[in-house]
C-alpha cells in the first residue's frame, strides 16, 4: 500500500497478474508488513473493530431485507424479525448489541491512541481519518437507533435534530430540512434508513484510508520510539500479529456473545419497547450509553446554543489534538505527570457518562434538606457535569500544551529492541 | 515442554497440530455462523403458518368456479356439471400431450371414493405462468389462457396451444364430504 | 435508599464503564423480590404456569388489554406454553386449533364488500378488545390499557414490577392522599394512583389443574405468560448461547495455543 513492498511474484501467472492488477501484492503488503515487536493487547482493538464493522454490515444488510421504514410498520417489522424470521431473534440483537460493542472497542482504541501518543507526527492524518470514522459512527449509530421507532427512538431523534435549531438565523430551516416536515415523521424515518444504510460503507472506505495511512509510517508502539532497525525492532504482521489479534478477537466475541444471548436488553432502554407516540414524552430521555458523555456536556451549559457548541466542540478538539500536544515524547509511559492527568481524563469521561445517565437536578450526594421546600440539597449532577466538562476542555487546551513544555520526561530506552530485552532481563 | 535438543525435530509437528486444530475449529465456526445468514431468507414463521388453508366447497353451486389464494397462487375449485364430467371421461387419455385420465386428476375423499364434481387445480398456465380464463372457455369447455392461446379441457388437461403440461394439482385432502385442506 | 432506587444498568467490558440510571418509577414503592422460572442464565418458562397465565389473560386481562403482536399459533411454537413435540407445526396442533376457534375474528371484505366475523385460526393474531386507542380510552375513564406484547420488557425490572403492581392494590388510600375520580390506590405505580381497578380477586379464574387461584398465584402465572409473550425466543436464545460460549472458549484456548506457538522463539 505504501512504497515499501516485499512481495515477489513467483509463478508465471502471479507475474502476469502483478503487472496488470497488483491485487495480490496489495494483500501481501497489507499483512507481510514490519510491525514493532512490543505491541501489547491494547493494540488488538483495531483488528477487533474491523471484525465488528464487518459483522454490523452483514447483519445490517440482512435486517434491511425484513425491516419496513414506515412509521406505521417499522415497530411491528422489528418484532416480526424477532418473532418470525428464521434466526431473527439472533440477528437483530447481534446488530443492536454490536453497535454498543463497536463503540466500546473504538473508545478503548482512542484512549490507547491518546495514551501512547499515536496521533503525533508522522501519524496526524492517520488520527484525523480515525476521528472522521468516529464521527460517522456516531451519526450512523444515532440514525440506527431511530429505526425501531420506539419511544426513545422518536424522542431521541426529536431532541438531537432540535440541536440544530440552536444555530442562529438558519436553525429552523435546517431542522425542518432534516425532518422533511414540521416534526420527526415518516420522511425523517425514510431518510434515516437510507443514510443508515449508506454511512457504514463510507466508514468502510475511510477504514481503508486509515489502514493505508497506517502503512506509510507504520505502527506506533508502547515506547513511542520510532523503529530504527527493521531487523531487530520489528516482526512481520503476519503471522505474529494476525494470531495475536485473532486471539483477542475471539475473547472479545465472548463478551459480545454474553450480551447477545444472555442480556440483549441490558444496553438498551425499556421505553424503546413502547411504540413511538408523538404526543407523549417519556419521563426521561436518555440516549444510548456511548453518547452519554456528550449529552452531559450539552445539558451542563444553561444556554441552548452554548450547550450545542460545547458538545460539538468536544469532538472538534479531538481533530486538532496532534497540534495541541506540545510534548516531544510520544508515550505517556515516560511522562509521569501526563500519565496522571490522562488517568483523570479517562475518569472524567466516565463521570460525564454517569452525569448523562442521570437527571441534572438529581443529587450525587445529599447534604441536607431545604427547610422551605423539603427538597434534598447537596451536590447535583449538573455541577458535577460542569466540573468534568471544564476538565475535559482543560485537558486538551491547557494541560497538554503546557505540560509538553514544562514536564521532565523519564529516561527512555535507546530502541524498541532494547526495551524488549530490558524487560526480559528484569 | 522439554527443551532437549532432540525434541526440536518433533516440535514442528506438534506446532502444526495446534495450527491445524485452530484452523479446523475456526472453519467449523464460520460454517455454523453462515447458516443463520442463509436461513433467514427462507419463509418466516408467519408465512409458513399460511402454507395450508381449509376450504368448504359446499357453497360452490354446480357449474360455478371459485378462486382461492393458496401460498400466493390462485387455486381453481370448480363444481363441474354432468356434461363436463362425461366429456372429460370420454377422452382417450393416451392421445393427449400430457396423458392423464380424469380420475387421475382427482383425489379420493375420506371413504376412498372420488367426487368427480369437484375439480381442484392450481390456476397457472404451464406455458409462461398466466392465469387462464374459466367457466367453460375455449374449444373444450374448460379453460383458455389469454396470453398465448393455450386451451385446457373440462379436466384441466392441455389440448391445444403452446403449454406443455396439464394444469397442476395442489396437494390437498378431504376432511369431510365438502371440506378440503390444501397444502 | 427508600425513595431513590438506582439501578446499575450496564457494566461495560472489563469494568471500564459503570453507568447508573434512575429507575423512572422512582416514586414507586420497593418492588417485591419474586423469583421467576425464566430468570437467570439457565431459566426457562414454566409451561404449566404459562398455561395458567394464558387462562388468566384470556378470562381477565384480555377484556381491556390487547396483545396485537402475538399470533395465536405462537402458543404452540417451540418455547410456547402449549408446545407439543408431536405437532412441531402449531397450526396442526389440536389444542391450538381449539384455542383459536374460541376467538372471534373480523375478516373481510367478502364478495358483497362487507366485513364479517368468523372463528379464529391459529395464524390469526390475538384480537384487540377495542377498535382503536380512542375507543380504549373512552371505555376506561381516559386511561389506555397498555398492549401486552412487550410490556414486560417495556418496564424496568418488568416481571417484578408487574407482579408487585398486581398484588399491591389497597382498598383505601393512606391519609393525606386524595384519590382522583375513578382512580385506585397502588403504591407500586408511579404517583400511587392508577386507572386500572384491582383486576385479580381470590378465585377470579378456576384452574383446571387444581392450583388454588390466589391473587399471588394468578399474578405470578400471568407474569410468566406475559414474559413469554414479550420474549418468545428466550429459551432457544439461551440454549444457543451456551453452545456458542463453549465453542468460543475452546476456540480461544486453541487460538492462545497458536499464539504461544507462533511467538515461541521471539523475545517480546
Amino acid at each position: 500500500m505504501s512504497g515499501y513492498s516485499s512481495y515477489e511474484p513467483k509463478s508465471g501467472f502471479e507475474k502476469w497478474l502483478d503487472s496488470r492488477l497488483p491485487i495480490v501484492r496489495l494483500g501481501y503488503d497489507t499483512f507481510i508488513f514490519p510491525t514493532p515487536r512490543n505491541l501489547n493487547y491494547w493494540w488488538t482493538f483495531g483488528g477487533i473493530l474491523a471484525v465488528m464493522l464487518m459483522s454490523q454490515i452483514i447483519t445490517g444488510v440482512i435486517l434491511a431485507m425484513h425491516y419496513v421504514p414506515h412509521v406505521d410498520m417499522a415497530y411491528d417489522s422489528i418484532q416480526h424479525i424477532n418473532r418470525d424470521v428464521n434466526f431473527g431473534w439472533l440477528l437483530q440483537p447481534m446488530h443492536a448489541v454490536g453497535a454498543s460493542m463497536m463503540f466500546l472497542a473504538v473508545y478503548i482504541h482512542m484512549f490507547r491512541g491518546i495514551y501512547y501518543g499515536s496521533y503525533k507526527a508522522p501519524r496526524e492524518v492517520l488520527w484525523i481519518v480515525g476521528m472522521a470514522i468516529y464521527l460517522l459512527m456516531m451519526a450512523t449509530g444515532f440514525m440506527g437507533y431511530v429505526l425501531p421507532w420506539g419511544q426513545m427512538s422518536f424522542w431521541g431523534a426529536t431532541v438531537i435534530t432540535n440541536l440544530f435549531s440552536a444555530i442562529p438565523f438558519v436553525g429552523d430551516a435546517i431542522t425542518s430540512w432534516l425532518w422533511g416536515g414540521f416534526a420527526v415523521g415518516d420522511p425523517t424515518l425514510n431518510r434515516f434508513f437510507s443514510l443508515h444504510f449508506l454511512l457504514p460503507f463510507l466508514i468502510l472506505g475511510l477504514v481503508i484510508l486509515h489502514v493505508w495511512a497506517l502503512h506509510v509510517p507504520g505502527n506506533n508502539n508502547p515506547t513511542g520510539i520510532s523503529v530504527k532497525d527493521v531487523e531487530k525492532d520489528t516482526l512481520s504482521f503476519h503471522p505474529y500479529y494476525t494470531v495475536k489479534d485473532a486471539f483477542a478477537i475471539v475473547v472479545f466475541l465472548m463478551v459480545f456473545a454474553a450480551f447477545v444471548f444472555f442480556m440483549p436488553d441490558a444496553l438498551g432502554h425499556p421505553d424503546n419497547f413502547i411504540r413511538a407516540n408523538p404526543l407523549v414524552t417519556p419521563a426521561e430521555i436518555v440516549p444510548e450509553w456511548y453518547y452519554l458523555p456528550f449529552y452531559a456536556m450539552l445539558r451542563a451549559i444553561p444556554d441552548k446554543l452554548g450547550g450545542v457548541i460545547t458538545m460539538f466542540g468536544a469532538i472538534a478538539l479531538l481533530f486538532v489534538l496532534p497540534w495541541l500536544d506540545t510534548s516531544k515524547v510520544r508515550s505517556m509511559r515516560y511522562r509521569p505527570l501526563a500519565k496522571l492527568f490522562f488517568l483523570i481524563f479517562v475518569l472524567a469521561c466516565i463521570g460525564l457518562g454517569w452525569c448523562g445517565a442521570n437527571s441534572p437536578m438529581a443529587m450525587v450526594f445529599v447534604t441536607g434538606t431545604d427547610a422551605a421546600t423539603g427538597e434534598p440539597t447537596g451536590f447535583s449532577f449538573l455541577w458535577l457535569a460542569r466540573i468534568l466538562t471544564l476538565y475535559y476542555y482543560a485537558f486538551f487546551l491547557l494541560i497538554l500544551p503546557i505540560l509538553g513544555l514544562v514536564e521532565k520526561p523519564k529516561p527512555r530506552p535507546q530502541s524498541i529492541e532494547q526495551s524488549v530485552l530490558g524487560k526480559g532481563e528484569a | 515442554m522439554s527443551s532437549s535438543a532432540s525434541t526440536s525435530a518433533q516440535e514442528p509437528t506438534r506446532r502444526d497440530f495446534i495450527y491445524i486444530m485452530t484452523g479446523a475449529v475456526g472453519a467449523v465456526g464460520a460454517g455454523l455462523y453462515a447458516w443463520p445468514l442463509i436461513d433467514q431468507m427462507n419463509p418466516a414463521a408467519d408465512t409458513k403458518a399460511l402454507s395450508t388453508i381449509e376450504v368448504d366447497m359446499a357453497g360452490v353451486e354446480e357449474g360455478q368456479q371459485i378462486i382461492v389464494k393458496w401460498q400466493g397462487k390462485p387455486v381453481f375449485i370448480r363444481h363441474r356439471t354432468k356434461k363436463e364430467i362425461d366429456e372429460a371421461r370420454a377422452v382417450d387419455a393416451a392421445s393427449l400431450r400430457d396423458p392423464q385420465t380424469d380420475d387421475q386428476r382427482l383425489v379420493p375423499d375420506m371413504n376412498g371414493n372420488l367426487q368427480p364434481q369437484y375439480l381442484v387445480m392450481i390456476g397457472i398456465c404451464t406455458h409462461l405462468g398466466c392465469v387462464p380464463i374459466g367457466d367453460g372457455a375455449g374449444d373444450y369447455d374448460g379453460w383458455f389462457c389469454p396470453c398465448h392461446g393455450s386451451q385446457y379441457d373440462s379436466s384441466g388437461r392441455i389440448r391445444k396451444g403452446p403449454a406443455p403440461k396439464n394444469l397442476p394439482l395442489p396437494p390437498y385432502k378431504y376432511l369431510s364430504n365438502t371440506l378440503i385442506k390444501i397444502g | 435508599m427508600n425513595i431513590r432506587k438506582t439501578t446499575l444498568r450496564a457494566i461495560i467490558g472489563a469494568g471500564l464503564m459503570a453507568l447508573s440510571v434512575n429507575a423512572f418509577a422512582s416514586e414507586g414503592a420497593e418492588l417485591k423480590h419474586k423469583h421467576f422460572s425464566f430468570e437467570g442464565l439457565f431459566g426457562t418458562y414454566d409451561k404449566a404456569a404459562g398455561q395458567r397465565g394464558f387462562q388468566v389473560f384470556k378470562e381477565v386481562c384480555s377484556g381491556c388489554h390487547s396483545m396485537t403482536l402475538v399470533p395465536i399459533r405462537a402458543l404452540g411454537e417451540e418455547g410456547g406454553p402449549f408446545y407439543d413435540e408431536k405437532h412441531p407445526n402449531p397450526i396442526d396442533n389440536p389444542v391450538i386449533k381449539a384455542i383459536a376457534k374460541d376467538f372471534t375474528i373480523t375478516d373481510g371484505p367478502n364478495s358483497d364488500g362487507d366485513m364479517f366475523e368468523r372463528p379464529g385460526k391459529p395464524s390469526d393474531y390475538f384480537p384487540a378488545p377495542f377498535a382503536n386507542e380512542q375507543a380504549a380510552r373512552a371505555s376506561n375513564g381516559g386511561a389506555l390499557p397498555p398492549d401486552f406484547s412487550l410490556l414486560v420488557r417495556a418496564r424496568e425490572h418488568g416481571p417484578q414490577y408487574i407482579y408487585s403492581l398486581l398484588t399491591s392494590f389497597e382498598d383505601e388510600a393512606p391519609e393525606g392522599v386524595e384519590l382522583r375520580d375513578g382512580m385506585n390506590y397502588n403504591p407500586v405505580f408511579a404517583g400511587g394512583q392508577i386507572g386500572m381497578p384491582p383486576p385479580l380477586f381470590e378465585g377470579s379464574v378456576e384452574y383446571s389443574d387444581g392450583t388454588p387461584a390466589t391473587v399471588e398465584q394468578m399474578a405470578s402465572d400471568v407474569v410468566t405468560f406475559m414474559a413469554w409473550a414479550a420474549d418468545p425466543k428466550m429459551e432457544v436464545r439461551k440454549r444457543t448461547g451456551w453452545m456458542v460460549m463453549i465453542y468460543l472458549f475452546i476456540f480461544a484456548l486453541l487460538m492462545y495455543g497458536s499464539y504461544k506457538a507462533v511467538w515461541r522463539d521471539v523475545e517480546h
